[in-house]
């Protein structure tokens, strides 16, 4: 919180990833603590593709170890923010 | 279905084709289907033009099959036919894969289009028989002439009806603004929102003018609008689909899930498996491949299904005419939810001989066709078995309703951890619930519960 440009910048990365597999989602109403594998109906094929997304738009490899911390919305953002060492 | 509207040509005279490329889209009443090319060689002439509605066995285009000699061996009927002509909505007489666009996805899933000899077929198109509706008393349960003239009579007046429900759409319509536009380019221009004024005034609009305006404008961010004759009858739909398409599919469904409910006296079991030592070998898999290319469970779940099914081979096959006929080999249905409703069932042709890789690259490409709306004529095979895998919406345990003409339907639900014990001391592991819904007429319980011991023997040693 200490750096909101890099939350934008990377929730954007988050919303824009999830639109590719959800296009008509509106990433406004999702509410960012909820399962978002719920909130976005994703199924697992669904979700591998989303986290593929992920990992081309952030460069980072995403391990399937760290899929717990990819749970909802702002867990994504908070994961991507911590790899990405809070850089803009 | 006895006829098709030839929206869009994939390729065109002088291109080079190989047996199972995508060639071109038809509508049914359903849904667009990409048509397989079941030849290869090279395009000569395109016989239809977009936009045409053709019968189901008329002729598309002529294949040179001669041009690819060199490069493998001719399919022997190309040297005595000189023009051989295809592919055509319907095949004459190649067996498969089968082309025909005839099933909406969902009726693939229920009920196969059975096997039935080209005249018989031909006699079906000209009297408006869907096939699928015929109860065969030939051969093996294969309509015969006579099982399609008694249908005849019988659909009329349900045929008359659905002609009524769906109007036939006109194969290119001018719009309010003037323009000449193909159905599919229209229903496209709905989905990407791109406004009619922008397309070419001067001579038909096609699927590509549309997608090169949506392209420049970046249309696919607008809302779409739906035409008042295409709007879904589902609320908000995920992706659009239009209303026809909708409509056709659940009546499909409950068409077919009605039919088992009221002649498949269903037995269910279900038994729960530890997957952890599974699961913890997928991960070891998944470490080492690229992000895109890794393995979810649901393909292990499928593997698993079809070598069970192949094992205890009582499920894997249809019942026909009070009798049970098995399949030669598990051709895999799997049903697929679509966002904002609806159901496909795409299948996997001999499932059984494939590898957890193979089967999640096919599973991965088939969903991605369901929900695109856009599957391939390979796609549309007929079931020997079908599995849903619920559980990836969070269900724990599936209780199916078989697919009729078929046996038996698995499911698995969600794979988390559970407390469990092992060797006598509970923990959490990873377990699935698997369960089977099998046809009482067919088989018994004991067949099942082999089915299911089966199942998790192939679950505990998936290996590539």
């Amino acid at each position: 919180m200490n750096n909101p440009q890099a939350t934008d910048q990377v929730g954007e990365l988050v919303a824009v990833s999830l639109r590719t597999i959800v296009p008509d989602i509106d990433p406004a109403v999702i509410d960012g603590d909820a399962p978002l594998q719920e909130e976005a109906e994703l199924d697992s094929l669904d979700f591998l593709a989303f986290v593929a997304q992920l990992s081309k738009r952030s460069g980072l490899r995403i391990e399937e170890d760290d899929y717990g911390e990819l749970g909802t919305f702002t867990g994504c953002i908070d994961y991507l923010r911590r790899r990405l060492g809070g850089q803009g | 279905m006895t006829e098709g509207t030839l929206l869009e040509w994939l390729v065109g005279p002088g291109d080079a084709v190989r047996k199972g490329d995508a060639v071109a889209v038809v509508d049914t009443s359903k849904s667009a289907v990409e048509i397989e090319c079941f030849d290869s060689g090279t395009i000569d002439r395109l016989l239809i033009e977009e936009g045409t509605t053709v019968a189901v066995g008329e002729p598309l285009a002529v294949i040179d099959a001669a041009a690819t000699a060199p490069r493998e061996p001719a399919h022997p009927r190309a040297d005595s036919q000189a023009e051989p002509v295809a592919p055509s909505l319907e095949p004459a007489e190649r067996p498969a894969p089968e082309p025909s666009p005839a099933p909406e996805p969902s009726a693939a899933a229920a009920r196969a289009l059975p096997q039935a000899s080209p005249n018989v077929r031909k006699l079906a198109a000209q009297l408006g028989v869907d096939l699928r509706t015929v109860r065969g008393t030939g051969r093996r349960g294969f309509p015969t002439r006579k099982d399609v003239e008694q249908a005849a009579g019988r659909t009329a007046e349900r045929t008359a009806h659905v002609e009524q429900r769906e109007p036939e759409r006109p194969s290119t319509t001018a719009t309010s603004s003037g323009r000449r536009i193909t159905p599919y380019a229209r229903r496209l221009a709905a989905e990407l929102g791109v406004d009619h004024d922008a397309l070419p005034r001067d001579r038909v609009v096609r699927a590509a003018d549309v997608r090169a305006v949506a392209a420049d404008t970046g249309g696919e961010e607008r809302p779409a609008e739906v035409p008042d004759d295409v709007r879904p009858e589902v609320a908000v739909p995920r992706e659009p689909r239009t209303g026809a398409a909708r409509t056709g599919m659940r009546a499909a469904i409950a068409d077919a899930m009605a039919r088992s409910k009221r002649e498949i006296p269903h037995y269910y079991l279900a038994t729960t498996v530890d997957v952890t030592e599974t699961l913890e070998w997928l991960r070891r898999c998944n470490r080492d491949r690229p992000v895109d290319d890794r393995i979810v469970p649901a393909a292990v779940l499928l593997a698993a299904a079809a070598a069970a099914a192949s094992t205890v081979s009582e499920l894997n096959g249809h019942w026909l005419d009070g009798e049970f006929v098995p399949a030669r080999s598990v051709d895999l249905g799997v049903a697929v939810s679509l966002r904002g409703g609806g159901l496909v069932v795409p299948v996997l042709p001999d499932a059984a001989s494939r590898s957890v890789a193979e089967v999640m690259s096919w599973l991965r490409g088939a969903v991605q066709r369901a929900r695109a709306g856009r599957m391939r004529s390979s796609d549309l095979g007929a079931a020997s078995i079908t599995v849903t895998n619920l559980g990836d919406l969070g269900v724990d345990v599936v209780y199916g309703v078989i697919h009729p003409p078929q046996v038996a339907l698995v499911g698995f639900g969600a794979v988390r951890d559970r407390p469990y014990a092992v060797d006598g001391l509970l923990g959490a592991r990873s377990t699935v619930q698997a369960s089977l819904a099998a046809d009482h007429r067919a088989t018994d319980g004991a067949t099942g519960a082999r089915f299911l011991t089966a199942l998790q023997h192939h679950l505990h040693r998936a290996k590539e």
